[in-house]
């Protein structure tokens, strides 16, 4: 299993984002989390990112055990949150450069250029980051988080702020990496990218998984009108 | 081994190249400095008769209080762009991060240092470039980047961080500060070894202690 | 629920609390005893060397306490459980009183004698500097947004707080060193005590000791009270 979690809960003071939490990844499997705003989605996937401890329960993630040696998740793991993580006052290069030497990518001048083309961001790597529209930083984040070549991709609602070239080529760059035998956990509102390219539609709501299907099988309408507000029908 | 300083130098080079970029820290940090010896001049009245006095004690109140400005700016940017979990992700040890981080300090503090020795020999006729006072200065700036750049990465996460890092740094840097004075004050007096000797052994004991400890404690800081 | 057991080891800690409690007022009560009406009038300083009993036990209780918070940083840094870092944060908390009796007793011994409300000397000045780094411990912790952090952080600055006590101590030592004459303090009774005297002090110690020890322990058990009410309303959501 690429990514396995039980029972995981997660309190801060005197909220609980997360109640309990199972979910399950296969190697290869892109699963796509949907959810309200604020049903714990981000949560999930900062802890999935050791950015944050879960306060009880256990995980693993791509195939290390939790905690354990962080750094060996930490090296085959790529998250993409709300923020681009890059360095405002640096180039799209120089930036990549020092996320490669830090997660110490052997090839690094020839592994940036190429994450940089693969997101469209070739010509413009030598421009500082501060520069670049909101969507275009974005790009860079995304090259940033696949730089290493992680085994799995943590996306929390990658698709805001692009516009529709930018998300058909955010689309094939995942296809890609799916190819590659890595998976995907991507949190997303956008409930017909989400379901185009999962396998599995996870919903998340007040800190439990209340569905866990195959896509083929989420009714994009009453997924719709669930996430709209609707709380009568889960789907 | 490796993997430690491939992550130290990588958080060295890229601060380096962030502050070549901007130069913000070293311009204001200098500044401020420059203000902090000229309202302690006028609040000491540095006439010959008083120098030898309190010229030691004005020069490390100038760095000290410099040094806090310039630790606030290790971590402040990290933590306000976000790019300290950028840190985090990395799959390296935290104390390889302090490492870079302290180095980047430790630069910043000893450029400045550098820059008001000019205004220390200019305005106050202090014989600043004698060997010892310079080896003093050196050790001083790594202890104080030493215990500062922890503690700066503890404070960004408070409420009050403008606040909280003095609070933190100043107690810790007193033991630098006492033989920093009291060094500097032999130094300029032109005294050898047998005077100086006890303050530049517990400063280097200091910078010893506190560069292992902290290194080890950085990750608590670090953490999830 | 609690089991029998833990209901048993409950009762059996508010008794012995108790117990503990009036031995230790009993014995505060010999100890002023001891203090006003048995122990010798010394010769050079009079009726206010009695202030010696009070400034000195509380001073080294205060830096008891400071290795009671260093054993529960550690313990904390390392095995990462509530209880170690409760045991550090009550440390705290019982010490900054300790020191603030300490250094208080000590400005009012320090002015008729030297004329001073305080010196420089190097007891006092580590005494003060300790003080200070508890006031930010506990500082710290209420200006951090998450308990977990607090912990943390907090045990980092237990943990450096140590050797920083030794380093403040000996630059203060070598500074007066360098100053003799303009430092002196009531650290500098250090010639050998009259036994009765030396008796009154060991007596005072002793009470000062167990005096803390319940008051960490009554601390310890609240912190402990306080999360079981915050385990308790986080569960009820």
């Amino acid at each position: 299993m690429a990514v396995s979690l039980h029972s995981v809960r997660h309190t801060f003071g005197r909220t609980s984002a997360l109640l309990d939490i199972g979910l399950g990844v296969a190697w290869g499997e892109c699963v796509a989390l949907f959810g309200h705003n604020g049903a714990g989605k981000t949560t999930l996937l900062r802890i999935m990112a050791t950015l944050l401890k879960p306060t009880s329960g256990t995980m693993q993630m791509a195939g290390h055990p939790y905690p354990g040696d962080r750094s060996l998740i930490r090296a085959a793991t790529g998250f993409l949150g709300h923020q681009p993580l890059l360095y405002d006052d640096l180039t799209s290069r120089e930036n990549l450069r020092f996320y490669g030497r830090l997660f110490d990518v052997s090839d690094v001048e020839s592994r940036v250029s190429e994450v940089l083309e693969a997101v469209g961001m070739e010509r413009m790597a030598e421009r500082r980051v501060r520069t670049l529209s909101n969507g275009m930083q974005k790009r860079v984040a995304l090259a940033r988080a696949l730089l290493h070549r992680p085994k799995v991709l943590l996306l929390d609602e990658p698709e805001t702020g692009l516009d529709q070239a930018s998300l058909t080529l955010l689309e094939q760059v995942l296809k890609d990496s799916l190819q590659t035998g890595a998976s995907i956990v991507m949190a997303t509102h956008d409930v017909d990218f989400g379901l185009r390219l999962a396998h599995r539609a996870v919903v998340i709501d007040g800190g439990r998984v209340v569905k866990d299907v195959p896509a083929s099988e989420m009714d994009a309408d009453a997924l719709r009108e669930l996430l709209a507000g609707h709380r009568e029908h889960t789907p | 081994m490796r993997a430690y300083w491939r992550g130290a130098l990588a958080v060295y080079r890229k601060d380096l190249l962030l502050e070549a970029r901007s130069k913000e820290a070293v311009s204001t940090v200098a500044v401020f400095s420059l203000l902090v010896v000229f309202i302690f001049s006028f609040a000491f009245d540095p006439s010959p008769r008083t120098l030898a006095l309190v010229g030691p004690g004005i020069i490390w109140v100038s760095y000290t209080f410099g040094g806090i400005l310039g630790l606030n700016r290790a971590f402040s940017h990290e933590k306000d762009k976000g790019t300290l979990e950028g840190l985090v992700l990395a799959p390296l040890s935290k104390d390889a991060i302090y490492m870079g981080k302290f180095m980047g300090t430790l630069t910043l503090m000893l450029i400045v240092e550098l820059l008001m020795l000019p205004v220390f020999l200019f305005f106050f006729d202090l014989n600043v470039l004698s060997f010892w006072f310079l080896v003093i200065a050196l050790l001083a700036a790594t202890g104080f980047a030493a215990v500062g750049t922890l503690f700066s990465a503890i404070a960004v996460n408070t409420r009050s961080r403008e606040v909280m890092l003095p609070l933190l740094f100043l107690p810790m840097a007193l033991p630098v500060v006492i033989a920093a004075v009291a060094g500097t004050e032999d130094a300029l007096a032109g005294r050898g070894w047998a005077a100086l000797g006890q303050w530049v052994q517990l400063l280097i004991a200091y910078d010893f202690i506190f560069i292992v400890l902290s290194s080890l404690t950085f990750e608590f800081v670090l953490e999830e | 629920m609690a089991s029998a057991q833990q209901v048993r080891q409950r009762s059996f800690t508010g008794v012995a609390g108790l117990g503990l409690l009036v031995i230790v007022a009993i014995l505060l009560l010999v100890d002023l005893a001891l203090i006003f009406l048995w122990a010798p009038t010394e010769l050079v300083l009079g009726e206010v060397q009695r202030i010696f009993y009070l400034h000195v036990p509380s001073a080294l209780v205060g830096f008891m306490a400071f290795a009671v918070v260093a054993v529960g940083s550690v313990g904390y840094f390392w095995k990462r459980t509530a209880k170690w870092d409760r045991l550090a944060h009550s440390a705290v908390e019982v010490g900054v009183m300790f020191f603030t009796v300490a250094l208080i007793s000590g400005a009012i011994w320090a002015k008729p004698v030297w004329g001073t409300w305080w010196t420089w000397d190097p007891q006092l000045t580590t005494t003060f500097v300790l003080w200070v780094v508890y006031l930010v411990y506990l500082m710290v912790r209420a200006y951090v947004p998450s308990k977990d952090q607090a912990a943390r952080y907090s045990a980092v600055i237990g943990i450096m707080g140590f050797p920083l006590v030794l380093l403040v101590y000996r630059a203060a030592e070598l500074w007066a060193g360098i100053h003799p004459g303009t430092v002196v303090g009531p650290g500098a009774e250090s010639d050998a005590l009259d036994k009765d005297i030396s008796l009154v002090f060991t007596f005072s110690l002793a009470t000062f000791t167990l005096l803390f020890v319940y008051l960490l322990w009554q601390r310890v058990l609240v912190h402990k009270a306080e999360e079981t009410v915050e385990e308790l309303r986080a569960s009820i959501k």
